[in-house]
């Protein structure tokens, strides 16, 4: 089994005359764990739903696998998302939706779903409507990996989880991409949790693409600047500055774009700190609507 | 853990040398597999196997097929080497910028060498490098 790659071009999806999707260009290649981010009503849950054909872009094109995926069976039955409503029978036992799952889904992995349930602690006989907010986040985390579908997205499915589920969720997510690649989207809020689990990040803003690279280039591309604040805006003068703190006499700025590192280190040598930016924090101050003057 | 500015691959690599340096990885130990780094500092499995790649460009580890990854015969003796020849420059020269700003003297900081050298504990992890 191979990953699916995925582009879209130009994407656009309007609901009635108000665009929820405008102008999305990205490229995710196979076989890598892709972040999804963007605060709520960005545009994520609505991408995923193109990606999985629950709904057809207004304009532009989608390619999963070199193919349009829209009505297309051969790749929609190895598309799985996963959204926090589950999209289950919900009037069977989970075991029997397993049983359906094994059917629809070539490459679902019956006996690894098992054991995932009985790590988490879920009873194949309840019902879905039974499950606590916690347990159905669980089952659908549950499902997306036994699926093992060549592009698998997990929107937000990890929000209902308690912390122990989550770390659970993440180290299952881990060791069984490490085992078996495939193409992993992942959207969530809780970026610091995931951060280091993404090989590239995409972020999207009020329904258009704010960026879309590698997580390692976009760590690079942020710093954050500490000291005396008049040896700040010296070296911060000429960088894009996306956020400030003033704390007394001390000032701390985030700088994001292609910084030099030479510039970094004269800025070190003249006393300052320079620190790494959380892929949170530099989430926060991109999307933010005035980045500026966060005086505090 | 992984909070520096350099990519987390090059922080595990470090992190790798320094246990090397340190002795608590020996010669022909085996090193975490990818997924044991993945699921233990929950990062990207790519991720560990491009440090890994970084360290066996380096001589520090070599892969044997199917098994895993190990320490390479030599690697301390070649990272101590290496980092010997880096040291006076990167290390002490702005140890000595330093002293000079707090108006040191070359014989105060020979002096503090003779007399306090002998009495530093050895380091047991050199892997710090976070800035």
């Amino acid at each position: 089994m191979n990953g699916y790659a995925v582009s879209t071009e130009n994407l656009g999806l309007s609901y009635g005359r108000t665009p929820a999707l405008t102008d999305i260009t990205v490229n995710l290649a196979a076989d890598r764990i892709h972040g999804l981010l963007g605060r709520n009503g960005a545009g994520k849950t609505t991408l995923m739903s193109v990606l999985a054909s629950l709904r057809r872009a207004t304009r532009g094109t989608v390619r999963i696998d070199g193919q349009d995926p829209f009505e297309n069976q051969s790749v929609m039955e190895n598309v799985c998302l996963i959204r926090e409503s589950g999209d289950l029978l919900v009037d069977e036992r989970l075991k029997t939706n397993l049983t359906f799952l094994e059917g629809a889904r070539p490459h679902f992995d019956r006996p690894y779903a098992e054991s995932l349930m009985e790590a988490f602690r879920l009873n194949p006989r309840k019902k879905p409507q039974a499950l606590s907010r916690g347990q159905a986040s669980a089952f659908g985390a549950i499902v997306g990996l036994a699926t093992r579908a060549p592009l698998t997205m997990f929107d937000e499915v990890h929000l209902g989880m308690d912390a122990p589920s989550r770390q659970r969720f993440y180290n299952e997510l881990l060791t069984d991409f490490a085992e078996r690649p495939r193409t992993i989207v992942l959207s969530s809020h809780l970026i610091s949790e995931v951060e280091h689990m993404l090989e590239t990040v995409t972020i999207l803003h009020e329904g258009r693409l704010l960026l879309s690279g590698e997580a390692d280039d976009l760590h690079a591309r942020g710093a954050t600047l500490t000291g005396p604040a008049a040896t700040v805006d010296q070296h911060a003068s000429g960088l894009q500055v996306v956020g400030t703190r003033n704390l007394g006499p001390t000032r701390q700025v985030t700088v994001f774009g292609d910084l030099d590192e030479q510039a970094l280190e004269a800025a070190e040598h003249d006393g300052l700190q320079v620190g790494a930016v959380p892929l949170q924090d530099l989430f926060i101050h991109l999307t933010e609507p005035q980045p500026e003057e966060q005086a505090s | 853990m992984f909070d520096g500015r350099e990519p987390i691959y090059h922080q595990i690599a470090e992190a790798i040398r320094g246990e090397v340096l340190s002795g608590a990885l020996e010669e022909e130990d085996q090193v975490m597999s990818t997924t044991q780094y993945a699921t233990t500092y929950r990062i990207n499995p790519a991720t560990a196997a491009k440090a890994f790649a970084q360290l066996v460009d380096e001589g520090v580890l070599y892969k044997r097929r199917g098994v895993g990854m190990f320490v390479a015969p030599g690697a301390a003796d070649r990272l101590r080497a290496e980092r010997r020849k880096a040291f006076f420059t990167e290390r002490l020269d702005p140890v000595i910028r330093e002293a000079r700003l707090l108006g040191l003297s070359t014989e105060d900081l020979t002096d503090y060498l003779t007399t306090h050298a002998g009495s530093v504990p050895a380091a047991t992890d050199t892997s710090e490098e976070g800035r």
